[in-house]
């Protein structure tokens, strides 16, 4: 039987996971973006767990409202994404480094 | 109170979000005008964009929406406030967002840049803050966070040929979705705990809950990292300084100046609407988070040489001055960190606005010693650069003074007396890089002797926002009033 | 026009010249800029007189009027607001008047200077502050317009800022400033503490109670709270009426272009101690202790200082000495509580005192700025004008009778002489002997200045820079807009003694402003043996002052006309006095060696490149080496690198996570 303590620490390792990636890793952007998406399907688990275990809609409901401006957000990465490869002919996130001090 | 289907359709309702419907509406006419008029006519679109801000003031102040002896008033099954204190910070976005214009249109003119993109983009951002503004629901929160992020994202970008912006609009963009990924996190816990996402249920579960709710204290935690990294205080400030610095000043005088009226109502919705109930626990860590950017702020401005980071870090201590007032959660608290974040919005579009206003040639004014002997180029200018520099230093009579001045009292009739000295001591601090931008005004050669030219509206605004300096300084009362009666 | 509309321009007129020959210098032009700031000040002027008319002889009572409420605070109000009695529109008086003369002498003597307009915003500025502070009616107005005074006295002092003397001289006013404004606040601090309130009108009327209250500074040591206050308070005067031993910078401040000498260092801001104490009186009454510590710093400066007058070379030195002195006058006034009479001195002082400055400054301009007297000499015949004025203008200073110099001083010798304070005897033998060194000194400046041989060499062919002591052309005397206001100031200087004695004096005038404790009202008593200026004119005459004065006369004609080898004899025979006098009791080495070098020594070797000026050498410098390591440290915390970045924020995280773990 899976309790809402299950979820919950699928959601944690999740998020976790999401986050670590982006210090961790140090190569390519669009990876950062993967993380961003974990991140927030994380917090989606855990808002529908609770809305699942609380007997309560309205969890649900803000998990459309997140996928919906994950899209947005998605597109809007990809876009600065275009905008830095042209600019600078590299997407190394270890490269990014000419703002400093 | 779950209203029924007919209630969203009342026209109260509808009344009440008027200013924001009249952003929307002017976004998207703007959007299809600018498909039909030529390049040369783009003044059209800085028209518009004005007269969106002038309308949208007088909706605003309007009033007359709140019933008999009621402070509140809502729409929208309770996920939409409006009040004083939102109509206060409305009204000065439309201000200060009108100063923005009038600068941006000059600085994108200079610089090849002028596209409608601009007011498109940032009419969406202050959409989103006056729905963050608003919001009186975890949903409304994020809603209106996300739409001023994302447009903020790309804005940043907006100068599409930068390597600097670029670089600046990927940071901010990969740091803003993860602390709302954070904040979200956070939120997701909070909803857990109390099972609903409307503030003032949130309120009173978390008042009958108290300290003991691990969840919910977890998602506190959450959430004041959240708001921190909206308000850039350390240490979630690295975006600060380098998003300040890549991006074009106009956008830079954007983003410095209008968003932290909105991080602090958020602020103020999510910590005191909402979890007023668990304030000895926030109250804790904003005192660490208020020390840390009042100290590092005020040490890493000293090391800059360039103008705009040296904002930047100006920037984060004056929010460690902000999170100060908000840390008794008294309503002279607020009310002070309020009036703060007001002062800090003029401050900063003056001190943006003499940088633009010093850019030319396609090259912009970012070094400190661009301002060498400006008063031997321009007296004038020289003087509001002086007025605004000792207003960030908080020298008496100018109206920084004031800010300052409010919520170290807030925080030393909270009983924080370490605090209080701290954040003199490090004004003190402070005071030495504003005034070595006065030194150098005054007391050093010019670097350039070419005059400083700038078309009329510009000059206009400049010296009003400068003399506002001196003059809401004098005359602080009104303001400060208002500020106060926000917070009943 | 309503009085309020009145009182609030009369201030408000000389800012907006200010502002407009300050701010807009390019589109008025220099003839602009000295108009628009004289017309400011001249209908300051005339307004100030029409308020002083208006109490004299239409019975306009005291007016106390808030015009702006700025905050509230913990019940303590800050506020803008006027208090206008008859010590006040006296003082608005002697202010705007002496600065019109100044305004129209500097036309004249600022003539050929490229900082022409911002000079004149600099006075007219001055003149709104020195305006606010006189006619304040709170303690908070009061620091403001102290506090501006000092800023634009810096501003002017270091005008010539090419000039590194200039440089040094604004530092040491400022920082020697900074002491006396310390005490100063602490002051007002101890009166918010004491009454909580800043309003004048609340103080005074309730300084009652600070009597018998005691405050423990030091546990176990009680002091009375009326006489911390005071004393802190009258720190603040000494600083800004340079009193011994904060007197070090008045004489250096003579660097700034001599109208500035005039106007500020001689006739209206080194005179705001004076009058803050007096205005304060209802608060000195309470403490004796308090009044004799002000009445022999008083007499100190006013002898000491005068003999330093009779060892200097530089024309405006001697008369910077002078002042002192003659402020050490008005110091020993005060701690006699005879506040009428140091008020009184205070007038007659501010226009022969600018008169003689004007004068000095009239000379300066001749000889093409050559200040020292060693190369003056038979100045009379090219420069009536100048040497007549200063020929009045001396015999105010020295009190010859009939004089307005005599009315005032003697009524001051007078006062000391009734009181019976612990310590007056002494008091009384200094102002006396004070007499006789200022009569000695004064008329050695006339003489050297204006009379005798010439000692200096005309040589048409001597370059631009001549050596000391050439010079290209004959001196003739200065233009009209030197002279009239010569001439205009030398008229108050002779007469206003004379008609202005018996009511500010004996008339009970500034009783409205000041209150004596019945057992020390020596004016009062003072009054029973007046029997009008005639008759105390005619009585000088039977007096030791005047005989003392008539003695340094007839000694500085002995030796500055007849014999002038007796100077050096003199000073070969009395070397140590003499190397004492020169070296000004050598105050400016203590300093240097008890605070700047230890202060030196603290800075790490700050001040080695003070040349570079205070802000380059201390400000940047000196904070950059303190702070710049560790800004350079958190400076490397921005490392540029996005998950560096992203590291800090999950480390913020977890600490917040922590303090909430912790907590719980």
């Amino acid at each position: 039987m899976l309790t809402l303590a299950h979820f919950l620490t699928l959601g944690a390792i999740l998020f976790c996971l999401g986050v670590a990636g982006i210090f961790v890793n140090r190569k390519n952007v669009i990876i950062l973006l993967m993380c961003i998406e974990l991140i927030l399907l994380a917090v989606n688990m855990n808002f529908v767990a609770f809305s699942r275990f609380l007997g309560n809609l309205d969890g649900q409901v803000f998990v459309f409202f997140i996928l919906t401006v994950a899209a947005a957000e998605a597109a809007i990465g990809l876009a600065i994404l275009v905008v830095l490869f042209r600019n600078r002919k590299t997407i190394n996130v270890a490269e990014l480094d000419d703002l400093k001090g | 109170m779950n209203g029924s289907l007919l209630d969203s359709v009342n026209i109260g309702n509808w009344m009440l979000i008027a200013p924001e419907l009249w952003v929307l509406t002017m976004t998207c006419v703007i959007l299809f005008v600018d498909l039909y008029i030529k390049e040369e006519r783009r003044g059209i679109i800085h028209l518009l964009g004005m007269i969106t801000l002038i309308f949208a003031a007088i909706i605003t102040l309007r009033g007359g929406y709140l019933e008999e002896g009621a402070t509140q008033a809502f729409a929208f099954n309770d996920t939409f406030v409006r009040d004083r204190m939102g109509d206060v910070l409305k009204a000065f976005s439309y201000l200060v967002l009108a100063g923005v214009y009038t600068y941006a249109k000059f600085y994108m003119r200079q610089f090849s840049l002028f596209r409608s993109d601009f007011y498109t983009l940032s009419l969406e951002a202050l959409l989103g803050i006056m729905l963050l503004i608003s919001a009186n629901n975890l949903v409304m929160v994020y809603l209106g966070l996300e739409l001023l992020a994302l447009a903020s994202y790309a804005l940043v970008a907006f100068d599409r040929g930068s390597q600097r912006a670029s670089e600046a609009a990927m940071k901010y963009f990969v740091l803003g979705s993860m602390a709302s990924g954070i904040l979200l996190y956070g939120m997701s816990m909070i909803y857990g705990a109390t099972g609903s996402l409307d503030l003032a249920e949130i309120s009173t579960a978390a008042a009958a809950a108290g300290s003991g709710d691990i969840i919910l204290l977890f998602g506190m935690v959450f959430l004041v990292v959240g708001i921190a990294f909206k308000l850039g205080v350390v240490p979630f400030h690295m975006w600060i300084p380098d998003v300040y610095h890549g991006a074009p000043a106009a956008v830079t005088l954007f983003i410095a100046a209008v968003p932290k009226m909105a991080a602090f109502a958020m602020a103020y919705r999510l910590l005191q609407s909402g979890l007023g109930g668990l304030h000895v626990d926030w109250m804790q860590m904003l005192a660490v988070l208020a020390v840390l950017s009042i100290m590092a702020g005020n040490l890493a401005a000293i090391a800059q040489t360039n103008i705009k980071r040296m904002l930047a870090y100006s920037t984060i201590s004056h929010m460690g001055f902000v999170l100060l007032g908000m840390l008794p959660g008294t309503a002279t608290g607020f009310g002070a960190a309020m009036y703060y974040v007001i002062v800090y919005s003029l401050m900063s579009a003056a001190a943006f606005g003499m940088v633009i206003l010093l850019s030319h040639h396609g090259v912009e004014a970012e070094k400190l010693d661009d301002f060498k002997g400006l008063n031997r180029r321009n007296p004038w200018y020289a003087a509001i650069m002086a007025m605004v520099m000792f207003s960030m230093a908080g020298v008496p009579i100018f109206v920084g003074f004031f800010a300052k001045w409010l919520v170290i009292k807030a925080a030393l009739d909270a009983g924080l007396m370490w605090l209080a000295l701290l954040a003199v001591i490090f004004s003190v601090v402070g005071a030495f890089y504003y005034l070595r931008v006065v030194k150098l005004m005054y007391f050093d050669e010019p670097l350039a002797e070419s005059s400083i030219e700038a078309p009329v509206d510009f000059r206009a605004a400049i010296s009003i926002n400068g003399i506002l300096m001196i003059g809401l300084g004098i005359f602080s009362s009104a303001l400060i009033s208002v500020c106060m009666s926000s917070f009943t | 026009m309503s009085l309020t509309t009145t009182l609030i321009l009369i201030p408000l007129l000389p800012l907006l010249a200010a502002i407009v020959a300050g701010l807009l210098h390019k589109q008025v032009g220099r003839a602009g800029a000295h108009w628009v700031t004289i017309l400011g000040v001249g209908a300051s002027c005339v307004l100030s007189l029409w308020v002083l008319y208006q109490q004299m002889y239409e019975g306009l009572g005291t007016q106390d009027i808030t015009i702006y409420n700025w905050m509230i605070s913990d019940g303590i109000r800050f506020q803008v607001g006027f208090l206008v009695d008859h010590l006040t529109s006296l003082m608005m008086v002697v202010v705007t008047s002496v600065s019109l003369m100044v305004h129209i002498y500097t036309i004249g003597y600022m003539a050929e200077d490229p900082g022409y307009q911002r000079f004149f915003s600099y006075i007219a500025l001055f003149t709104f502050s020195m305006l606010m502070l006189v006619m304040a009616n709170n303690f908070m107005q009061l620091f403001f317009g102290w506090e501006a005074v000092g800023l634009v006295s810096y501003l002017l002092i270091g005008f010539w800022f090419k000039r590194e003397s200039a440089i040094f001289a604004n530092l040491k006013a400022f920082l020697v400033n900074r002491v006396g404004d310390f005490g100063f606040l602490l002051g007002i601090a101890a009166v918010v503490y004491a009454f909580g309130s800043l309003d004048y009108a609340d103080v005074f009327g309730r300084a009652g109670e600070l009597e018998g209250k005691t405050f423990s500074i030091i546990p176990g040591l009680d002091w009375q709270l009326a006489t911390v206050i005071c004393i802190c308070l009258f720190i603040g005067a000494m600083g800004k009426s340079a009193q011994a031993p904060l007197h070090v910078w008045l004489p250096d401040s003579m660097e700034g272009p001599t109208p500035i000498s005039a106007l500020i260092h001689a006739a209206t801001m080194v005179t705001a101690g004076i009058f803050m104490v007096a205005r304060m009186s209802p608060l000195f009454e309470l403490s004796d202790m308090a009044l004799t510590f002000v009445m022999l710093i008083g007499v100190f400066t006013a002898l000491a200082m005068g003999l330093i007058g009779i060892v200097q070379n530089d024309i405006k030195r001697v008369i910077a000495y002078s002042t002192l002195s003659q402020l050490g006058y008005m110091t020993v006034a005060l701690g006699v509580s005879a506040y009428s009479a140091a008020i009184f001195h205070l007038m007659t002082h501010a226009f022969f005192k600018a008169l003689l400055f004007l004068g000095a400054g009239s000379v300066i301009i001749a000889l093409h700025h050559q200040q020292d007297m060693r190369y003056m000499g038979g100045l009379r015949k090219h420069m009536p004008i100048t040497w007549l004025t200063a020929w009045l203008g001396t015999l105010a200073l020295v009190g010859f009778p009939f004089f307005s110099g005599f009315f005032s001083k003697d009524a001051i010798i007078e006062a000391v002489a009734l009181s019976n304070r612990t310590g007056s005897e002494i008091a009384y033998w200094g102002v006396v002997l004070g007499v006789l060194v200022t009569s000695f000194y004064s008329f050695r400046l006339l003489y050297l200045a204006f009379h005798g041989s010439p000692r200096y060499t005309v040589d048409a062919g001597a370059g631009h820079h001549p050596p000391d002591g050439v010079l290209q052309h004959e001196p003739h005397e200065s233009p009209a807009v030197v002279t009239v206001p010569l001439i205009l100031l030398a008229i108050p200087s002779v007469i206003i003694g004379y008609f202005t004695i018996e009511p500010v004096l004996f008339g009970g005038w500034l009783s409205d402003a000041i209150h004596v404790a019945p057992q020390n009202d020596v004016v009062a008593e003072l009054g029973t043996h007046f029997h009008g200026p005639m008759a105390m004119g005619t009585h000088a005459l039977v007096t030791v002052p005047f005989w003392l004065m008539v003695a340094g006369f007839v000694i500085a004609t002995l030796v500055y006309r007849f014999r002038p080898a007796l100077a050096d004899y003199a000073a070969m025979k009395l070397p140590v006095l003499h190397r004492l006098l020169e070296n000004k009791y050598y105050f400016d080495e203590f300093y240097q060696s008890a605070f700047v070098r230890r202060s030196i020594q603290l800075g790490n070797g700050l001040w080695k490149k003070a040349d570079a000026g205070f802000i380059d050498g201390w400000l940047v410098n000196g904070s950059a080496r303190l702070m710049g390591n560790l800004a350079a440290r958190i400076r490397e915390w921005q490392s540029g690198y996005l998950y560096h970045y992203a590291f800090a924020m999950i480390l913020g995280l977890i600490g917040m996570l922590t303090i909430w773990v912790i907590r719980s």
